[in-house]
């Protein structure tokens, strides 16, 4: 992990001295509106209905008129379905069923990384080389399963569509979402770790004996890659020094799009928006994540707290809510009916103590970060598995 | 007197509980209530984690955990005990050199050269050899071993059900890789373990669409790895304030309104329409949620696994919440 992330988590940074009186709303559809909006990121962490929102508010642009791209990373079946992305072929599709207005239009993609990554590969060297490359053993494994590939994919599709935006005209807003990270962090750091990788002395370490004679060798590597032999054994080294060799004229590319990348993400036009659950470690993450996006000055445009229970009907307390069910619980019940209000009482108790504590969670996230604008986005009775269910959610967010 | 079960577990032979589930199902909680469960039933427990999120310090409201064994828990009396470590693979490694390879000056050169950072973060697969390896570690002691506690069963707290095959496949993640060599012969030993009897993988889910999906996709992918399918622990679950004719009653709009009324002047609470209106609405959302989640109850029915199901909590999770999932996880035979 880099240097910024481990920082970033050793001091929190906030008000200070704060009361979480007033939260500002995230007004979505200004938002989206903005011309100036060219580029919205979602993340957070995982299983807070990130594609979801993502999907949504890609729609919902679309249907307001902007011309929209929406990158998907790992959508539900059903969804991928509605949205006919579920062939993954990397290219955006346009979406059926999307009631266009003026020059709005929404396409939609699903991330393949390791298309993502030969793709990179193939554009940047000779095709024997590119050949070459995609035939290591560990490049192989290297795209299809370090731990850091798919965000630093997601990086650089998004760079890709922003460049063919600029091109061809095609979209004026991409709507980003983002890997179900082990922590929303690794979005951000990924790029910077896999180009410091790339850069570091480990690289050169590999490169040496690849390129020239042996004796060039220091005392200290050939302690280290007598160790390496050992640990790993002979010929992973072998193909390693193989992949390094074959990758060296790639790396000033590769890292030079990762910066470019990173440009693209701190620039005006970009809107990170934050996702949540009402919960305490997804709301701990989001609050890691608003406090890096400042630290890293990248432009937040707030949060989204989703699945948020409704507040109940009425001014009944749970407390007697409670009381009245065990009243109810005790008396005769010729017509069958106090089982039935009592089990309701318990419900209207039960939303009620559920909600008072999202709401503290809340506050608590409020008080630390007042100045950040938040939509709650109420938990739905039903799954959202096509555009009606999708169009909903935006509107819920944007009301 | 140490609270010795009286029924035997569903997983009396496993020495070995790796817990997955999609983000946001409550696997670290599910982990840790596990590893009460089986604490109270008089053992000593090992409950690990790989992520690097310190979820288990969190859960358990103690300092962040270091690469070291401390106790985080234990019954009344002699009852049984609970062990956290919070497994980072830098630690791992070097622990991994220190004890096969005694290198001293290497180990500084391999750290100068950025190779340790190399391993742990870039080398696809060698990081999870070395995640998996520590908990094959302590899977592995028994009472002879010197310097080291001997733990009756281990919990590890594991990456999502998205990537858990991955993560437990260490085999087939370096096979392109490591064909011979020593880290190859690591993993070999450790998939042994994983592939055995002594090993169980539990999926943790909620009745929605998409993690029950997952945890049938991540249930194929482990057996087609021949790892072994634990239960699957349905987390979250709603109350069952309303019975079944109830909530029919409530999904078609057919609930006694005028009866519900009197009952609310019965127990002297507000009876307004607003009132009454609320309660209605709520029983009716209530009951949609249900019927949703009976289907995916019956989905789970199918996947041919052991189901324990935990409630939803109303003022979430604390200590006492998971003393609480743990009695659950006892009495339904988990522990």
């Amino acid at each position: 992990m880099s240097s910024t992330a481990r920082s970033g988590r050793s001091a929190r940074v906030g008000p200070l001295a704060a009361k979480p009186d007033r939260t500002p709303v995230l007004a979505v559809d200004a938002l989206l509106d903005d011309p100036g909006t060219h580029i919205i990121v979602c993340c957070g962490s995982g299983g807070v209905g990130k594609t979801t929102t993502s999907a949504a508010l890609a729609l919902r642009a679309a249907e307001r008129g902007r011309k929209v791209v929406v990158l998907t990373i790992d959508p539900a079946r059903r969804l991928a379905q509605a949205m006919g992305i579920e062939a993954l072929d990397n290219v955006p599709r346009p979406v059926p069923g999307v009631h266009e207005r003026g020059t709005g239009s929404l396409d939609a993609m699903m991330l393949d990384m390791k298309r993502t990554f030969d793709e990179v590969v193939e554009s940047q060297a000779t095709p024997e080389k590119a050949a070459q490359i995609l035939a290591n053993p560990f490049y192989q494994a290297l795209s299809s399963s370090f731990a850091g590939t798919q965000e630093y994919m997601a990086m650089e599709k998004l760079g890709q569509l922003h460049r063919d935006a600029l091109r061809t005209g095609r979209w004026d807003l991409i709507v980003v979402d983002t890997p179900p990270s082990r922590s929303a962090l690794d979005f951000l750091d990924a790029p910077e770790r896999l180009s410091s990788f790339l850069d570091g002395r480990f690289i050169r370490l590999m490169l040496a004996p690849a390129k020239g004679p042996a004796r060039l060798m220091t005392a200290g590597f050939g302690v280290v890659t007598n160790a390496l032999t050992k640990i790993l054994g002979a010929h992973v080294l072998r193909d390693m020094q193989t992949f390094v060799a074959a990758f060296d004229t790639l790396f000033g590319g590769f890292r030079a799009r990762a910066q470019k990348t990173f440009e693209l993400l701190q620039a005006p036009g970009t809107a990170f928006l934050v996702v949540a659950a009402p919960e305490p470690d997804a709301l701990r993450e989001a609050a890691y994540f608003v406090e890096r996006l400042n630290a890293d000055r990248m432009p937040l445009a707030g949060l989204v707290v989703n699945r948020a229970s409704r507040v109940p009907v009425g001014s009944m307390s749970g407390d007697q809510a409670m009381a009245a069910a065990e009243r109810l619980a005790g008396r005769t019940d010729p017509d069958g009916s106090s089982t039935i209000t009592a089990g309701l009482l318990r419900l209207h108790a039960e939303r009620t103590r559920i909600v008072a504590r999202e709401s503290r969670l809340r506050q608590r996230f409020a008080a630390a970060h007042p100045a950040v604008p938040t939509a709650v986005m109420p938990a739905l009775s039903t799954d959202v598995h096509d555009l009606d269910g999708l169009r909903l959610v935006g509107e819920l967010l944007a009301s | 007197m140490a609270a010795q079960s009286a029924n035997p577990s569903d997983w009396d032979d496993v020495r070995l509980h790796v817990v997955t589930g999609k983000g946001g199902t409550g696997k670290t909680t599910v982990a840790a209530s596990l590893a009460l469960a089986l604490a109270a039933t008089g053992k000593t427990v090992l409950l690990c984690e790989v992520e690097g999120r310190q979820g288990i310090a969190q859960l358990f409201d103690v300092p962040p955990l270091p690469y070291q064994e401390r106790r985080i828990a234990s019954g009344p009396q002699d009852g049984g005990d609970v062990y956290a470590l919070a497994i980072d693979p830098e630690s791992a490694l070097l622990e991994y050199l220190a004890m096969y390879y005694r290198l001293g000056r290497a180990g500084k050169a391999l750290d100068r050269f950025g190779v340790i950072d190399f391993a742990t973060t870039v080398a696809p697969g060698v990081r999870d050899v070395l995640l998996t390896g520590k908990v094959y570690e302590a899977v592995n002691r028994n009472r002879r071993s010197k310097h080291a506690r001997h733990y009756d069963a281990v919990v590890l707290d594991a990456p999502p059900t998205g990537r858990i095959s991955q993560f437990l496949n260490v085999n087939n993640e370096l096979a392109g890789l490591a064909k011979v060599g020593p880290i190859r012969t690591q993993a070999d030993t450790v998939t042994t373990l994983l592939r055995s009897p002594r090993t169980a993988v539990h999926l943790v889910t909620v009745l929605e669409d998409m993690p029950v999906q997952e945890t049938a996709d991540g249930i194929d992918e482990l057996r087609a790895a021949q790892l072994p399918v634990g239960g699957v622990i349905v987390n979250l679950v709603r109350s069952n304030a309303l019975d079944d004719q109830a909530r029919d009653r409530a999904l078609s709009g057919d609930l006694p309104r005028e009866l519900i009324e009197a009952d609310l002047v019965a127990a002297g609470v507000d009876s307004s329409r607003q009132v009454v209106d609320g309660l209605l609405s709520e029983g009716r959302e209530h009951a949609e949620r249900r019927a949703l989640e009976d289907e995916q109850r019956k989905r789970i029915g199918k996947l041919d696994a052991p189901v324990y199901e935990l409630p939803r909590l109303p003022d979430g999770i604390d200590l006492g919440g998971l003393y609480e999932l743990a009695a659950e996880l006892c009495e339904q035979g988990m522990a």
